[in-house]
């Protein structure tokens, strides 16, 4: 008897089938407002070197309706990217004292006092 | 009193007939303690003979009855009836993998994937048997038992999108067990097993969607596996940036 | 099979995407919103402050990691992602991600230097 595999052809839409792959494309999408974030800095950068009344237009810019909407956008992203980061490290760094594994609670809650900490100290030399 | 029923969907194919699959629909018996592979049993036995599909110990450890249930991969012995009642359940093959028959998948490509990355114990030296037995601590047991537990019942490869997108992927359970070997404080064979697991089709193809470890009945966690190889490759190619001279 | 050379952007990724994940929503928060809606103080951002922090050596190191390292996490995930949604893997694809990537470091760098 002759063999006929029959293959089956992966959809495009393939992240929309189950809900984890959703909020794996979700977690991919945020790389599009990280990096379009490190390039508004250095835009930010190069006003600030032209000048003051340049950068002043730069900050002027940063209220348009436009760019609030985009950094709302940006900062759900990257809480997204975070969120999913931390709570994937564990499997980065498996920890084992003696013969017991240890379990990925501490690495992850480790990683959120960590950005606890960054956090409050980036928004008070921000007041200061 | 009448009998409670549920409807069964399964994809079948027969490649002397058939084109395509398409779905063909069972009513079966509802009883709470089936799982979905007594369903099929059922099926097999009572209304269409000429339903295939795989199956050996009914108790999740020969690791041949994974199926595609209602879209998650599952073993069938491990799909309770009741937690699909009173829907329909829906049963393909594996997905990624090609269709041989009905619910059976061709799984040459692991095959061949797992002997390609020395799933074995390569000792630095062969030891005579009058040496002994090879010691280990519990604790060096501990650090890659998990990776051990591994069935080949290929749901990991069913579950991920990049095995499905870049069928050269090495994918998750033969990497995990090349990690296995690797952490085996008895095995000398990293190096060789590196030659598949640290190129471009090995663990760089995987971009840690993560679902081989959430589908993994056995708790094996290949994701951990892989990322850990990616640290330690990672690692590997900067020493040996440094180091031109060493022996890598 | 042929060594792989992705240690280098790997290793890029994960140091971006770790930095990212510790920073990027509390600059996002500040820079985007909490300034221009008012929550905080324009001179938080002050052309006086920010040229301070520009021109200082270690402001220049810090300011550039934390554009350089979430550009390259960044450029490497989308190429992943570009994959995902079925764009073949390829030269093309690839230069414009990193090539994206090299140029606005390159950018970032030029900017600092000349503060």
């Amino acid at each position: 008897m002759s063999r006929k595999p029959y293959l089956r052809k992966m959809p495009k839409s393939w992240w929309l089938a189950r809900r984890s792959y959703t909020s794996y494309m979700a977690r991919e999408l945020s790389c599009v407002f990280i990096g379009a974030y490190s390039l508004l800095i250095v835009v930010g950068l190069h006003r600030l070197s032209q000048g003051r009344d340049e950068y002043g237009a730069f900050l002027d810019a940063l209220q348009s309706p436009l760019s609030l909407v985009f950094h709302a956008a940006a900062l759900v992203f990257a809480l997204i990217h975070t969120v999913s980061w931390f709570s994937l490290a564990p499997k980065a760094m498996p920890l084992q004292i003696g013969e017991k594994k240890l379990s990925g609670g501490p690495v992850v809650l480790a990683h959120y006092a960590v950005w606890i900490v960054v956090s409050a100290g980036v928004l008070l030399v921000a007041r200061i | 009193m009448t009998e409670q029923t549920l409807q069964v969907e399964i994809l079948r194919y027969r490649p002397e007939t058939d084109q395509d699959p398409a779905f063909q629909t069972y009513t079966v018996p509802y009883r709470d303690d089936w799982v979905v592979l007594d369903a099929l049993n059922h099926i097999k036995d009572n209304i269409d003979r000429t339903l295939s599909y795989r199956w050996s110990c009914h108790m999740a450890v020969c690791g041949s009855c994974g199926m595609m249930i209602n879209g998650e991969p599952k073993l069938s012995c491990h799909a309770f009836l009741r937690d699909y009642y009173p829907n329909k359940v829906r049963v393909e093959p594996l997905a990624n993998f090609p269709i041989e028959r009905d619910l059976v998948a061709v799984t040459d490509d692991f095959m061949e994937k797992l002997e390609s990355v020395k799933p074995y114990v390569i000792p630095q030296q062969e030891r005579a048997v009058d040496e002994g037995p090879h010691l280990q601590t519990p604790a060096q047991l501990n650090a890659f038992k998990q990776y051990t537990m591994c069935i080949n019942c290929l749901l990991c490869y069913a579950a991920c999108p990049q095995y499905g997108l870049t069928p050269d992927f090495v994918g998750p359970a033969a990497l995990a067990l090349a990690h296995r070997y690797n952490l085996d404080t008895r095995d000398a064979g990293r190096e060789q097993r590196q030659e598949i697991a640290a190129s471009n089709e090995g663990v760089w193809d995987c971009t840690f969607v993560g679902e081989c470890s959430q589908a993994c009945p056995k708790s094996v966690d290949p994701a951990a596996a892989i990322q850990q190889t990616k640290i330690a490759s990672t690692i590997d190619w900067y020493k040996a940036l440094l180091n031109p001279w060493g022996k890598r | 099979m042929a060594k792989s050379n992705k240690p280098i952007v790997w290793s890029l990724f994960a140091g971006g995407g770790m930095l990212s994940a510790f920073v990027t929503p509390v600059l996002i928060f500040v820079t985007g919103l909490a300034v221009p809606l008012g929550l905080m103080s324009l001179d938080s951002l002050s052309y006086d402050r920010m040229l301070v922090l520009a021109q200082n050596p270690v402001g220049k190191i810090v300011l550039f990691a934390v554009i350089f390292l979430p550009l390259w996490h960044a450029a490497h995930r989308l190429l992943t992602t570009l994959h995902d949604v079925g764009l073949p893997k390829g030269r093309i694809a690839m230069t414009a991600c990193y090539g994206a990537a090299a140029l606005g470091s390159i950018a970032a760098a030029v900017v600092l230097l000349r503060i």
